[in-house]
């Protein structure tokens, strides 16, 4: 086995070594989660890590045994694995970063993070986030600001900033986030690791705390692009506790991963991705991968997508008016924080809300409520939804024209400094380069391309519905194309 | 887009929080600055464009109106704020008796 740290070996190789008796679950999952509670939890460390999960090394013991019993302990046998904080589970609290939610332990465990145990994989811990997944940085967490591993001074990105920063950290091989407009590929971008939406569909949202509905979907984080193929392969598929999940088969995500090229395969590049105003930096960064694709094989197309800028103001009306509806639930009465008033059930609603959300939380729920009000729904919500349309058939019309997967820059800047983006707008515009996947629906994913000015920089694959497989065999061949300077 | 302090208390109302009226021109300035960014919207034509109504490959799966229990792993005294005999309490209406009232939570 390798001399480099446990949670530096492949996914694949620490579940060969715990099935095969070479390799201790409990070392791992005990060194993963000392590791954690050393610097990733408390305003002095990263602040990455919200709760550890006291029967890891216990759970780690049962795979160990159910491995020496049977043939088969599972694909992902032993392998420690962080949780955003909005994706429930029994033997941890769920906050999802917020006041309102502090201490609550679910009754119940995400149908993801149940398939993820019958593999064999162990969650260790529950990652910082913004609030309710409301935000771009993880600056918005009721419980202070998650760190970047690159550079502290700055964000690790949001809203799954913790679990990226678990990953890159080395805290965990693999972490599972969720996305609404970006969360999962935008942080992955700013700490240098892997990051994969999937279509929408495809991973069960049971158990994932809702926000917005249309758009969310539990995503995963790897060191990378194997290990996380390899978990995404586990969480896939459909779920009768989710009817929004696909009757689709699930590919085999890892096929294609010793592939060295990438002929008759057509990569578009779309122009509104690669805007004048883009830094140049990352414009140079990308058009290296984009070289090194081309070198592999691929043929690279210039496309359009010509209704990319109506992504955030869509994304800003759709996704809040969708939060402002999930989030009524949060009233003091079946679970969470109370407080009491003396204006009955009506103020015990207030008081609660108010001191329960914080900013942003309350700003969303407001602009999704006034967006759906009397009078403003059809200027505004109709017209978004209508506009939405427009955006999935750009994303249709390349893809019937022929093209197999699209490479963007995955976001418009490196990691920013904690405290540097005070306008709500400013921040908004982080997601301009994600949130269109979100919004029709197909799955994207973030790896890295290198660094500017020593911070990582994501590149973004984009492919159809349920494209996930030819993705990953262009996320594969450019991870080996690219090398060691993909994090140079 | 002109946004007044009423309009913000009007829509924190509908929305059940508690906004402290100092609170309410910030937000109301805050509120109108996002949606001026929204404004683009207007200039598009969607007409003939029908609404997003799902975002898969194909529309939401039906099934059928039952579904296997999920069982609980905690019981509900465990996460709800609070429970008597099995029941979630809540406060009384104000439109109950002010006896009644005065028993409430």
């Amino acid at each position: 086995m390798s001399s480099s740290p446990l949670t530096e070996i492949p996914v694949r190789d620490i579940a060969r070594g715990v099935r095969d008796g070479s390799l201790s679950a409990r070392t791992v999952v005990e060194r993963a989660f000392d590791h954690a509670c050393e610097i990733g939890s408390g305003a002095g460390g990263l602040n990455i890590i919200l709760a550890g999960n006291e029967r890891a090394a216990d759970m780690a013991d049962e795979v160990a045994e159910t491995a020496q019993r049977t043939e088969f302990a599972g694909r992902l046998a032993g392998v420690p694995v962080a949780l955003k904080d909005n994706i429930a589970t029994l033997d941890m609290p769920t906050t999802c970063g917020s006041r309102i939610l502090e201490g609550y332990v679910s009754p119940f465990e995400a149908t993801a993070v149940t398939r993820l145990r019958e593999h064999g994989a162990i969650p260790v811990a529950k990652t910082n986030m913004d609030e309710f997944a409301m935000g771009s940085s993880t600056e918005n967490s009721a419980y202070g600001p998650a760190r970047n591993p690159v550079d502290t001074s700055r964000v690790p990105g949001g809203s799954s900033g913790g679990s990226a920063a678990a990953v890159a950290a080395g805290l965990v091989p693999v972490a599972l986030g969720s996305e609404t407009g970006g969360s999962v590929r935008q942080p992955a971008s700013f700490c240098g690791v892997v990051g994969v939406k999937p279509t929408y569909g495809r991973v069960s949202r049971f158990g994932l705390v809702a926000f917005g509905s249309s758009l969310d979907q539990i995503g995963v984080f790897g060191r990378r692009v194997d290990d996380a193929a390899r978990v995404l392969q586990v969480i896939a598929g459909r779920d009768v506790r989710d009817s929004t999940t696909a009757d689709v088969p699930v590919d085999t995500y890892y096929s294609a991963a010793n592939a060295e090229r990438l002929d008759g395969v057509v990569v578009g590049r779309p122009a509104e991705y690669f805007p004048e105003s883009l830094d140049p930096g990352i414009r140079s960064l990308c058009d290296r991968a984009l070289d090194a694709l081309r070198e592999r094989g691929a043929e690279v197309r210039d496309v359009s997508l010509p209704h990319t800028d109506l992504a955030i103001p869509v994304y800003y009306i759709v996704a809040p008016a969708e939060a402002s509806s999930n989030l009524a639930r949060f009233d003091g009465i079946r679970y969470g924080l109370r407080v009491p008033s003396e204006r009955g059930l009506a103020g015990l609603y207030e008081e609660t809300r108010s001191r329960g959300f914080g900013p942003e939380v309350t700003r969303r729920i407001l602009l999704g409520t006034y967006v759906l009000s009397a009078g403003y729904y059809d200027a505004y919500y109709r017209k978004a939804q209508a506009a939405r349309t427009l955006i999935a058939d750009d994303f249709r019309s390349v893809f019937q024209a022929g093209v197999h997967v699209l490479f963007t820059p995955t976001a418009p800047s490196t990691a920013f400094p904690i405290g540097a983006v005070t306008d709500p707008y400013e921040m908004y515009l982080s997601d301009i380069f994600t949130a269109t996947a979100n919004l029709a629906g197909v799955p994207a994913m973030s790896l890295p391309v290198g660094r500017s000015g020593g911070l990582p920089v994501g590149g973004q694959f984009i492919a159809p519905h349920f494209g996930e497989a030819k993705m990953f065999e262009a996320a594969y061949v450019l991870e080996r194309a690219l090398g060691e300077d993909a994090h140079r | 887009m002109s946004i007044r302090p009423e309009d913000v208390r009007h829509v924190a109302h509908l929305a059940r929080l508690a906004v402290d009226e100092s609170r309410l021109p910030a937000l109301a300035t805050q509120l109108a600055s996002i949606l001026e960014h929204m404004e683009v919207l207007q200039r598009v034509d969607t007409n003939g464009v029908a609404p997003v109504e799902g975002v898969g490959a194909g529309s939401t799966p039906l099934r059928p109106d039952s579904g296997p229990p999920i069982p609980l792993g905690h019981p509900i005294e465990s996460f709800a704020p609070e429970v008597r005999d099995g029941l979630l309490i809540v406060p009384r209406l104000a439109t109950h008796g002010e006896e009644e009232a005065e028993r409430s939570p």
